[in-house]
């Protein structure tokens, strides 16, 4: 099984320490991780500020970095959503549909593909899961509140085995955070508002530690949180499965 | 002013928002626990999708058995194109009468086509019996909700309100005596009315029936005891067979307020002896909202607001921060269509979460149309020249391995060298309350290059 490592342009740039951990875990679950070094971006911020036209040399490029792989995995449930679900604006050729059936959120790669929830982890802190809208709704990485479907959560059958870590209820278990790409600039008020109340919900529920599949989600949390000096720090789900594996 | 300026100025209380975040979000919890409680309320769903898209497909048809049915039944039809045709109809009915007070249950049709000014401007007093509508024509303001007229408006507000309208005593606010108020004043409407004016929620095809659902029995209060009931209808409130109502009435209330049905489920199939019911039918749009394929099934829409109380961005900017008949995600993806330059900014005012699709009782794909609007307005509307550039450019440099490496590396450069100051300037929309991240000193490229350079 040869796996394309997909690290979004936001992360790459900005978080190394999360694509550092997303590599370190998937070779130490003992898969053949390559990371193709010409790939950019998915092209997400484009296609939900209107100019998905724009964007279509993005998306061209990422299947031709991506093609020649099983599975293209990356630690991002949004970039992931993006590539499977808004591709269709290219013309689909069987590398297209390849890359597009084979991507997968991390997460749910290492659940579903690999078969594994129990990956040794050590992380004694509480915990605060952060559903992000596109892996859990678009994605359906787990049960929403709206639906009346039975519970599951691929994020929390890895967490809940991870040892120490205490899994925190929080009032509003999947409420958007407010983040939403360019949303965040445009309608800055709104999505501060959101931020805050997200942070307060988690602050309420005695975690330490947000945690979540989608970093850019957790780099608007962090924003406000390191401005508002609350006492709260956010960690990519990839670094605490990583942690002491 | 666009939807974000507006929502600015409505986070400017944050107590407020927070009063309207929560009372929004307790409906919404109410929803789901009586959603909760029927067996296979997904499947329900699905039924109810699809008997609506069934509709949607054959509504010509539908429309011409409905009117044929109601005709056999006694009841006028009347068939209006647009906003114009509807005001001017009724009016004529209401001339006709030489009626001069109406009063009007809920009706976000009449909302739509602004029919109180258009009668108030011939002499004719119109009351909105629905006691959030009363709240909010008595403020002279638009509803902010559709299901919850005035929830925009806090208890004390209304007491305020109700001194100086209806010269009530100051009550701080005590909800009892204010509706008991209204109550009496309403009465006294209904009493007087000659004609009385209904929204309608299903119209079924094969009876020429239709069906008006209200809490307070305002709908029925009025059309029974005017002389004169004119009902007021978009084309797509048909639904083929009467049975199909007990899929729509089950779903209806739970959605809108987590009730099992509404109080009043009124079933209207002809006029009493002697008196006169009147049907207009109305298009106004909807014709060309169902041409276009992507937004086509918006129109399955039946109003039950689920969408506005699970909004994130709704419930923290007040629905009058759409500036539209409809507000709220359903609103966002109806609007456009009407006037796409005048909404061009609600499509843009969601974070594409996804609630609203999963909360509606016939599952429109909101967010997936919001998505779809945004493609067209930025083609269609003239957009900020720096919002356009910056996406225009990141277009190019995305696509291209050389220009993102030098993008990349001379943003993480300016980031982490730059005085705070430039930085964090009025331009930079994200720092003025969060903070930038902080910049590592390699990308995971620079990392990547290093320790795995045996690799790939």
């Amino acid at each position: 099984m040869r796996v394309g490592l997909f690290i979004p342009c936001y992360i790459n740039q900005l978080y190394p320490q999360v694509a550092i951990a997303t590599l370190e875990l998937l070779e130490k679950l003992g898969v053949d991780v390559y990371y193709p070094s010409t790939q950019t971006c998915c092209g997400q911020p484009l296609g939900n500020s209107g100019y998905e036209d724009d964007s279509k040399g993005a998306c061209q490029l990422f299947v031709e970095n991506f093609k020649e792989y099983d599975y293209i995995v990356g630690p991002s449930g949004s970039c992931i959503y993006h590539v499977k679900k808004h591709f269709d604006i290219l013309e689909q050729t069987p590398d297209v549909v390849k890359v597009r059936n084979n991507a997968y959120e991390l997460c749910e790669f290492i659940v579903k593909i690999l078969g594994k929830t129990d990956l040794g982890a050590s992380f004694p802190h509480k915990v605060g899961l952060h559903k992000s809208c596109h892996g859990l709704r678009g994605l359906h990485l787990g049960s929403c509140s709206e639906r009346m479907d039975p519970h599951y959560s691929t994020e929390e059958d890895l967490l809940n085995n991870v040892e120490g870590l205490e899994l925190m209820k929080l009032n509003r278990e999947d409420e958007c955070c407010g983040f939403g790409g360019t949303f965040s600039v445009f309608e800055e008020a709104i999505s501060v508002k959101m931020g805050k109340d997200k942070i307060q919900d988690h602050l309420d529920n005695g975690v330490e530690v947000i945690t979540g599949a989608d970093h850019s989600c957790l780099m608007h949390l962090e924003g406000l949180i390191n401005r508002d000096e609350k006492p709260l720090r956010v960690m990519h789900i990839a670094e605490i499965l990583n942690s002491s594996i | 002013m666009s939807h974000s300026e507006k929502a600015a100025i409505f986070n400017k209380d944050e107590a407020k928002v927070n009063w309207h975040d929560k009372a929004l979000w307790f409906v919404r919890e109410k929803r789901d626990t009586s959603a909760q409680k029927v067996q296979g309320w997904e499947e329900l769903r699905n039924i109810a999708s699809g008997i609506k898209a069934n509709v949607l497909s054959n509504l010509d048809n539908y429309l011409i058995e409905f009117e044929a049915n109601a005709q056999k039944n006694g009841i006028k039809v009347h068939w209006a194109s647009n906003a114009e045709d509807h005001n001017k109809i009724v009016h004529e009915i209401v001339a006709k009468n030489k009626a001069k007070k109406v009063v009007k249950s809920k009706s976000m049709l009449t909302e739509e086509c602004h029919l109180n000014p258009y009668l108030e401007a011939k002499g004719i007093e119109v009351i909105d019996t629905d006691l959030g509508e009363r709240i909010v024509q008595l403020a002279k303001e638009p509803p902010s909700h559709i299901v919850l007229p005035a929830i925009h408006k806090t208890k004390e507000e209304v007491d305020e309100l109700f001194q100086e309208h209806l010269g009530t005593k100051p009550s701080n606010g005590n909800p009892e005596y204010l509706t008991n108020e209204a109550r009496k004043h309403l009465r006294d409407k209904f009493l007087k009315a000659d004609v009385a004016i209904t929204g309608v929620n299903f119209a079924v095809a094969e009876t020429g029936g239709f069906v008006v659902c209200t809490n307070e029995g305002n709908a029925d209060m009025g059309a029974h005891l005017a002389k004169v009931h004119i009902a007021c209808m978009g084309i797509e409130k048909i639904i083929p067979k009467e049975e199909h109502l007990g899929v729509f009435l089950r779903l209806l209330a739970r959605s809108a307020t987590g009730q099992p049905i509404t109080t009043y489920s009124s079933h209207f199939n002809k006029p009493a002896e002697g008196n006169e019911l009147h049907i207009v039918i109305v298009d106004n749009g909807r014709t060309e909202q169902l041409s276009r394929e992507e937004f086509r099934s918006s129109l399955s829409c039946i109003r039950c607001g689920a969408c506005m109380n699970t909004c994130p961005i709704y419930r923290r900017s007040g629905g009058h921060s759409y500036d539209a008949t409809i507000p709220g995600p359903i609103g966002a993806i109806l609007s456009p269509g009407k006037d796409l330059t005048k909404h061009s900014s609600l499509p843009f005012a969601s974070t594409l979460c996804g609630s609203c699709s999963n909360v509606c009782p016939v599952k429109i794909n909101i967010h997936e149309q919001l998505y779809a609007w945004r493609q067209i307005i930025v083609k269609d509307v003239k957009q900020p020249l720096i919002k356009k550039t910056i996406l225009k450019i990141a277009g190019v440099v995305l696509s291209n391995r050389i220009l993102y490496n030098i993008g990349g590396k001379s943003a993480r450069f300016m980031l982490k060298y730059a005085p705070r100051f430039m930085v964090y300037s009025k331009l930079n929309a994200w720092g003025k309350a969060r903070e930038l991240p902080e910049i590592k000193n390699q990308s995971f490229d620079d990392w990547y290059k290093v320790k795995r350079k045996n690799n790939g």
